[in-house]
């Protein structure tokens, strides 16, 4: 019995050992669920870092909050361990887009030197834009804006994004 | 939000079919009545009692609306398809114990109605079979050849307090099964056996015409369009077959496809039980293949298992097939070329 | 005689048709107020070509078609455009859309309407012009018609089939267009047999029409056409064009494909009365035939001008009735609830159906499903629709897709025929549009995927080269240094350059909140003038406020 588990025991360390070096397709599938904002609220520089710290267990996998519960579900389920809520001090918002005041703007580019995925575009002096269908709404180009310019606006759905309920029904039919 | 459509169908609702298969089942129970005396009536009153009531309170505990699920009238089928399957003039706890199998178990521990993998009635018809087969196999023997018929106080005084005005024994007699079983075993040929004048006509006095009678229900039920033609055919075919083929191999040890159509669960089971829509096969291709393994495991588990009938076993264990068995007999869908397999290869 | 050829399952809802039926089709009046949404059809909604304040007449193209998939939009009448804003549509889901909002002249004055010498045209002219004029399927799939009247890789088709099934209960529109104009109707079907080099054409009409039936004969007769006219029986949903398509021709359209990829094409007959006026007279899509039915004082057919607020419609038959409950847009079977009754007719919408409580009561509580397969039996698409519910409530829309989710034509007979009372459909509806919304955000992702490794791999590239820069600039300093002794001059460009690099450190680490502190001079003047701007702003919003509380 003991040596049975024994014998279990190594071929399962085995196993870890060899198969080690298959990780990066691991990493790669927890990519694909990471929603790809690279708001860094996670702690890591983006979502791909976060992706090898989970793979390599060193993260937990509720840190992201743009993710949401449905994120942390679908890694889950990837990774076959328990969901759970959101991390601590982390807090599910709305999808948003950055919109930049023109009338504020002084064009100093530091905001474009802060978007992760190259949403913003202008010259140096020049009024900035945000690029609405690019932005992730990660908000990093909040902070390094001299004259506060940059707000988010949540994204409201419309026709063509509006998605049908759940449906759910009174337990008692409606009376009139 | 709930959309179109806007109006809806033909007047049928749950609570109705549940009615309807009700009904069906009546023409057995009069049969039954009629051949075998009371104990019937009460052995169905006591079971849909207790299946009512198990009912009522685990929804109860599980926090449903006791009201719209009590309604629907499935605990009552599954308490009547129990009771059918029982040996009548048993002590009450054994129909009580049996409910509770079949409800709370095999139907609630599952999710409820809908989400059983497992006949309910079969369930408790096999957990009792299994913990009491001393009471599962004294049926009450045919009134025209009972020693001593028994009335309502009789049914009542056996049900209740375990002893009527004789001994329970004075009621009872081995199946017809049973004893064509053991007299083979013991050495006898079938057509010797079959001489007896338990084995009436097709296959055993009362029995035969209870098994006729459920036939009918069942024609009901298929006129109704309550189920369709394919699982009760393919059961009927599978057991007519298998027992032909025996038959025609070792007539001495086997007796003929009539004999097993027509006596034990074979007729129950192919209209009513095989039948549930929960726990069969769903798909037309499907059906087929699950009533199929069912009829030929029937007769299987009669001629060679250790228990006298095999409906119960071959249904519960055709019952674990039925996710595999769908998944391959998925239907083509319109407009596609192939028959799709449900689950990704 | 054509042999017809069944499809699975079905229904035979009530019909109501009798009740729109008695009268014939009636112009509605016209309305103060017209609003023209852009989006009426599949596809990108039209480019607004007018801006609040213009003058518009009747048939002027007010939107352009935008892309492949799309229509244009055209004035219903004469008038001043007041706004270009968004307004509640009728769409499931109440919200708005980007509509034209007509200020009618009550004069109803044309542009200049040109018939169409259609036959001598270049085929993809033609097509252009068709989607000029606005025409897009008025079965209410709105699928635009230039696209489905090009014929192809094949270069033709072999069967045309005209829908005049029309299976939903209620609805009598094509009906009653088929008893009255089916002269029309004929004339715009040559034009699409010549476009799509047809073989045939089938008119395809389900028994309980005997009237249309009869007349669209007659019309076939009298002008010589050798047209088919087939009699299908009434079964929901007969008039689905792949369910049409099969019960004329025995051709399964493929799953996710389309008719004219097994020969055949199909068009409602209220698309081909459209085309033959647009082509015979230049006159854009305006108007079409709307049902009014179910609990209104007298149901009727109206042709009515696209952008009519319903409520205007309703009180055209006669107004509601004492007790109404609502209304459906579409049938009972396919419709959807109507949010808000200022939403205006569009080339959508072929019938209004008032809702009372008695015909249309609250639907009553589902119960456990009970896999009766009821619902298969009837799926016309030969689904399982008791899986497909199973795994759509879990959430489980892998699940769903296998079991072919997207081959639901959401017909609703499934529900319809469930004896639980399980409004399947929505289930349906709701896991689709879940996995539509999932396959928005993956390309999403992908694309911020991409634009970010571009980005990462972009800042990478400029250190290597500024490192680069650098140490080229070291070797030749060092270069210069031992060419010549250290004088004045190069200890004093080594120091700028030391400071050049010092504030482009700093620059670099300056990226912290609120960063007012290493500004050039310069900078530091344009964050005080935006601070400035701010401050007026903000006070101009304050002075807005205040006035506007005040009456
Ligand atoms: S928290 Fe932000 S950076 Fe981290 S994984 Fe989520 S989206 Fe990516
Ligand atoms: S008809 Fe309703 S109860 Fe029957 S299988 Fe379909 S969903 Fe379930
Ligand atoms: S709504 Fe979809 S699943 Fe239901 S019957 Fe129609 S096609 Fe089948």
């Amino acid at each position: 019995m003991a040596a049975g588990g024994l014998t279990l025991g190594a071929v399962l360390g085995w196993a870890s050992v060899r198969y080690r070096v298959q990780e990066d397709p691991l990493v790669e599938k927890i990519d694909a669920i990471l929603p790809q904002t690279q708001c860094g609220q996670c702690g890591f520089a983006g979502c791909k870092p976060y992706a090898e710290a989970i793979a390599k267990g060193e993260a937990d996998i509720n840190r992201c909050p743009p993710g949401g519960e449905d994120g942390i579900r679908r890694l889950a389920d990837l990774l076959g361990v328990e969901a759970k809520s959101l991390g601590e001090g982390l807090e599910h918002k709305p999808k948003s887009v950055a919109v930049i005041d023109e009338d504020l703007c002084i064009g100093c580019t530091l905001c474009i030197q802060a978007c992760p995925v190259d949403a913003i575009v202008g010259a140096a002096k020049q009024m900035h834009t945000i690029v609405a269908d690019r932005c992730t709404g990660c908000e990093l180009c909040l902070p390094p804006c001299p004259v506060e310019c940059i707000h988010m606006e949540v994204i409201h759905e419309d026709i063509t994004t509006w998605k049908w309920r759940y449906p759910v029904y009174s337990i008692r039919p409606v009376r009139e | 939000m709930t959309g179109a459509p806007f109006s809806l169908g033909p007047r049928n609702s749950t609570p109705r079919v549940m009615l309807k298969v009700l009904a069906a089942l009546v023409p057995g129970i009069v049969a039954h009545y009629w051949f075998f005396g009371p104990g019937i009536v009460v052995s169905l009153l006591l079971t849909s009692l207790a299946a009512v009531g198990f009912e009522a309170f685990v929804l109860l505990m599980r926090n449903q609306p006791v009201r719209l699920h009590l309604t629907d009238g499935s605990a009552l089928v599954t308490a009547w398809l129990l009771a059918l399957s029982l040996p009548t003039l048993a002590p009450w706890w054994l129909y009580v114990a049996g409910s509770f199998f079949a409800i709370v178990v095999a139907k609630h521990l599952y999710g409820g109605l809908g989400q059983n993998v497992f006949n309910p009635a079969m369930v408790g018809y096999a957990a009792l079979i299994v913990s009491f087969p001393l009471y599962m196999t004294q049926w009450p023997a045919p009134l025209e050849l009972a020693v001593h018929a028994p009335g309502w106080a009789d049914a009542f005084d056996l049900v209740f307090a375990g002893q009527g005005a004789l001994s329970p024994d004075a009621y009872t007699s081995a199946t017809p099964l049973d004893s064509l079983k053991t007299q083979i075993l013991a050495g006898r040929t079938v057509e010797a056996v079959l001489g007896q004048p338990i084995y009436g006509l097709l296959g055993g006095v009362g029995g035969e015409w209870v098994a006729l009678a459920f036939l009918a229900g069942g024609a009901a039920l298929l006129a109704m369009r309550l189920t369709t033609w394919h699982i009760p055919l393919a059961f009927l075919a599978a057991v007519a077959l298998s027992a032909g083929a025996l038959h025609l191999i070792d007539p001495a040890r086997h007796a003929g496809p009539l004999f097993h159509l027509m006596t034990g669960g074979v007729m129950l089971g192919a209209f009513f039980i095989a039948t549930d829509p929960v726990t069969a096969s769903t798909t037309p291709l499907g059906k087929l293949v699950y009533a199929g393994g069912a009829g030929l495991l029937t007769v299987v588990i009669r001629t060679w298992g250790g228990f006298p009938d095999g409906v119960a076993f071959a249904v519960l264990l055709m019952n674990m097939c039925v996710p595999f068995i769908d998944d391959y007999t998925q239907p083509r869908v319109f407009g596609k070329t192939a028959r799709l397999r449900r689950r990704a290869p | 005689m054509r042999r017809l050829h069944s499809f699975n399952g079905g229904a035979h809802p009530a019909e109501h048709k009798a009740e729109s039926t008695a009268r014939p089709i009636a112009a509605a009046p016209l309305v103060p107020l017209y609003v023209v949404p852009l989006r009426q059809h599949i596809g990108t909604p039209a480019l607004p070509l007018v801006r609040a304040g213009d003058r518009v007449l009747r048939g002027q193209a007010i939107g352009q078609a935008e892309g492949y998939v799309s229509a244009s939009v055209h004035a219903p009448t004469s008038g001043r455009v007041v706004a270009v804003e968004m307004r509640p549509v009728a769409h499931p889901s109440g919200l708005a859309d980007l509509c034209v909002v007509i200020e009618a002249d009550g004069e109803d004055r044309a542009i200049d309407l040109q018939p169409l010498d259609w036959r001598g045209m270049e085929p993809s002219h033609l097509r252009n012009l068709i989607r000029d004029l606005g025409l897009v399927g008025l079965g209410g799939a709105v699928f635009p018609s230039f696209i489905k009247l090009n014929p192809g890789e094949a270069g033709r088709v072999e069967t045309l089939i005209l829908n005049g099934a029309e299976c939903e209960p209620w609805i009598t529109s094509d009906d009653l267009l088929m008893r009255e104009r089916a002269r029309e109707i004929l004339k715009g079907a040559e034009i699409m047999q010549a476009m799509l080099h047809a073989g045939e054409v089938v008119i395809g009409i389900e028994d309980n029409k005997p009237e249309a039936i009869a007349a669209m004969q007659a019309a076939v007769r009298e002008m010589g056409l050798g047209y088919e006219v087939a009699v299908v029986p009434t079964r929901y949903p007969s008039g689905g064009a792949k369910q049409l398509t099969y019960l004329l021709t025995g051709r399964e359209t493929p799953s996710r494909g389309h008719a004219v990829e097994v020969g055949v094409q199909v068009f409602n007959v209220g698309t081909a009365y459209g085309l033959h006026h647009a082509l015979a007279e230049g006159r854009p899509l305006i108007s079409r035939v709307v049902t009014v039915t179910g609990h209104v004082a007298s149901p009727q057919n109206f042709e009515v001008r696209l952008g009519t607020p319903i409520e205007d419609l309703i009180r055209a038959a006669g107004g509601e009735l004492e007790g109404a409950t609502g209304e459906i847009i579409g049938g009972p079977m396919m419709g959807f609830d109507l949010q808000d009754r200022a939403a205006p007719v569009t080339k959508a919408v072929n019938c209004v159906i008032v809702k009372d409580a008695q015909r249309f009561p609250p639907p009553p509580a589902p119960r456990a499903c009970i896999r009766c397969g009821e619902c298969a039996r009837a799926c016309p698409a030969r689904l399982q629709p008791f899986e497909l519910y199973w795994y759509a409530r879990a959430r489980d829309f892998g699940k769903t897709q296998l079991f072919s989710l997207f081959d639901c034509i959401e017909c609703g007979c499934c529900s319809h025929v469930c004896p639980s009372h399980i409004s399947l459909v929505d289930f349906f509806r709701y896991a689709k549009s879940e996995i539509w919304a999932r396959e928005r955000e993956k390309e999403a992702a992908d694309a911020a995927r991409r634009r970010h490794e571009f980005h990462v791999w972009r800042l990478e590239r400029e250190k290597q080269e500024k490192a680069e820069r650098l140490a080229r600039k070291a070797v030749a300093q060092v270069k210069e240094a031992e060419a010549a002794p250290v004088d004045a001059e190069a200890a004093r460009k080594k120091a700028i350059l030391q400071a050049a690099i010092e504030r482009a450190k700093q620059a670099r680490e300056g990226v912290t909140p609120r960063n007012v502190d290493h500004l050039t001079p310069e900078q530091q003047h344009q964050v005080e003038e935006a601070d400035a701007r701010r401050a007026r702003l903000h006070a101009g919003a304050e002075d807005q406020k205040e006035t506007e509380n005040q009456p």
